[in-house]
């Protein structure tokens, strides 16, 4: 079937692109999407051009939900809400699926979600309830990246989790510290960022500091969500205040080669685990989570800085302008184009 | 009930060249009419779908149905008429004979050159239609328009902005639709060559919907090479 995808062809500019899709799988119809950092990465052109020109043209957009307009094996009705998952397996492996070489994710390297409609195995969209904020849930992706970097921590981690900290006072800090939070209760969630009005939202931490303002604290494990060339600091200091044996779980994201003090990873006998992209379970777990837990809607809501209704290309342009000046949260796009 | 009329009767005059109608030459590796149909065939909110084809074509149309949408009993062909309003009118008068029209009975009709129909434009129809009882699918103009009576000098030139070039699907409450047609008068009759202008001659508001610039109908040669180049594109 013919379907309309509007790609950005080069930093800044999008256009419309006529593709066709089989009837095969679920086909969905987006309603509200979310810019990630990566999109942004694409749109500005601030990724290196050998990149640019071999990804695009391209639609962004990986973080989205949508609703079932048709279904070819009858397990979805026409309406059901659901969050797209956008790393697509192209083969077994041995690792997960969102590690996998064999693995296609949307918004990089093929197609992402700015589209009049999205044809997806059914096992690539996860129903989610009625009742769920819809802005909010537009975001699930990155909160399954969260949940998924967790899940890992809690399969390595050797060492007591009696005090976890989180470098980092952004979006994917703000989610990491309230997932650790709601999952591990009983232990203390410290949050370890630069900007202290971020950091005034963090109330469900036990504690928060300043990085130039910590003394005399150690932490059994780290979770790095600060990325760029500010996580070498991080990293810096991370491995300064964690126990022997502890855990680092990086999730940030740089574009330059980060150095790390090895020699104190070695001394103190610490084990660093990387996080990128998250697979089914990752989103099942996180609704499930969503679902016992609707207090957490209202955290998540506050990360919510920009809503844009997008109805042109003008309107997708004017919420990536908006959404780059914003310091901090998450730009919603109500999809009505 | 919500009902979509494609409007497949017309023999492409325009088209130069060809015996076949424009609606069953070959975009990519599908008639244009089946692409449209399938942007149909999909909306669930869509009972049932009926396609209007010059008679001699009824059966073609049937077979092309049966090849690239199997299982589904959502379609039915039927013969159009000879002009756009008699096809209308054919698909209002076999609603009525087979399902009855109630209050709330509604009908989608599309163009089938006009595969590049969005989901978007399609559901915006059927809301549009239930909440005002008549809506046109348009996009505003971007050429200048210019008046001409005796089609050698220009009588005026309209302010741009208040024009927009009219697509489909046009989109309506059937009752309130079919009680209008039966009010024409043969002359009134005689100068409609669009269903809308049916409710504007009779003061009835009709709702505008966003179209897309891509919502393009396939008139010329020239519209089905661009829309083979563009679909081969976007497929790259």
């Amino acid at each position: 079937m013919i379907n309309i995808v509007y790609r950005l062809q080069r930093p800044k500019f999008f256009e419309e692109a006529i593709d066709e899709i089989e009837l095969e799988g679920v086909v969905v119809r987006p309603t509200h999407l979310s810019i990630c950092q990566a999109d942004q990465r694409y749109y500005q052109g601030s990724r290196p051009a050998e990149i640019l020109d071999k990804k695009l043209p391209m639609a962004l957009i990986h973080e989205g939900i949508g609703e079932v307009v048709f279904d070819d094996s009858g397990e979805f009705k026409a309406g059901d809400k659901v969050v797209m998952i956008p790393n697509t397996p192209c083969g077994d492996d041995v690792c997960r699926a969102n590690y996998s070489y064999n693995s296609k994710f949307r918004g990089s390297g093929f197609d992402g979600f700015t589209s009049d409609l999205i044809c997806l195995p059914q096992d690539r969209v996860v129903k989610i309830p009625d009742e769920f904020n819809l802005n909010v849930s537009a975001f699930i992706e990155l909160i399954s990246v969260a949940y998924q970097g967790i899940s890992k921590f809690s399969e390595i981690a050797i060492t007591p989790k009696d005090c976890l900290g989180i470098w980092g006072d952004g979006n994917l800090g703000f989610i990491t510290a309230l997932l650790l939070k709601e999952l591990f209760p009983d232990s203390k969630v410290i949050v370890f960022g630069k900007h202290q009005d971020n950091l005034e939202l963090f109330s469900f931490a036990d504690e928060t500091y300043r990085i130039h303002d910590v003394k005399g604290i150690a932490i059994d494990h780290a979770f790095e969500c600060v990325g760029s060339s500010a996580s070498q600091t991080a990293i810096d200091q991370i491995i300064d205040l964690i126990n022997p044996q502890g855990t680092i779980n990086l999730f940030g994201v740089s574009e330059y080669p980060i150095p790390i003090n090895t020699r104190m990873v070695l001394e103190k006998g610490l084990t660093i685990q990387g996080n990128s992209r998250s697979e089914r379970e990752d989103f099942i777990g996180v609704v499930e989570t969503l679902k016992g837990n609707p207090q957490l809607f209202e955290y998540l809501e506050k990360l919510i800085t920009n809503i844009c209704e997008i109805t042109s290309l003008d309107d997708l342009k004017e919420a990536f302008d908006r959404d780059y000046i914003s310091k901090f949260g998450k730009t919603i796009l109500k999809w009505n184009k | 009930m919500i009902f979509a009329a494609i409007l497949a009767g017309g023999i492409g005059s325009r088209m130069g060249g060809t015996d076949t109608p424009k609606q069953f030459l070959t975009l990519g590796d599908k008639p244009v009419i089946i692409h449209t149909i399938e942007k149909f065939v999909i909306n669930s909110n869509i009972d049932k779908i009926i396609v209007l084809t010059p008679e001699n074509y009824i059966t073609h149309t049937i077979h092309l149905i049966e090849k690239h949408i199997p299982k589904n009993d959502n379609i039915i062909v039927i013969e159009g008429g000879e002009t756009r309003n008699d096809t209308l009118m054919n698909s209002i008068i076999y609603i009525e004979e087979n399902f009855g029209i109630d209050d709330d009975s509604i009908i989608l009709t599309h163009d089938s050159v006009r595969p590049f129909v969005t989901h978007r434009i399609i559901e915006d129809n059927i809301e549009a239609a239930k909440r005002y009882g008549a809506c046109d699918t348009v996009i505003p103009a971007t050429d200048t328009i210019v008046e001409s009576i005796n089609g050698t000098t220009i009588e005026s030139i309209p302010v741009r902005d208040y024009y927009y070039q009219g697509q489909t699907p046009q989109s309506f409450n059937i009752k309130k639709l079919f009680n209008l047609i039966n009010s024409l008068t043969e002359e009134e009759s005689n100068i409609l060559t669009d269903a809308c202008k049916i409710f504007t001659l009779k003061d009835e508001d009709v709702y505008l919907v966003d179209g897309e610039v891509s919502n393009i109908k396939i008139t010329y040669p020239y519209d089905l090479k661009l829309a083979n180049t563009i679909l081969e594109d976007g497929n790259d």
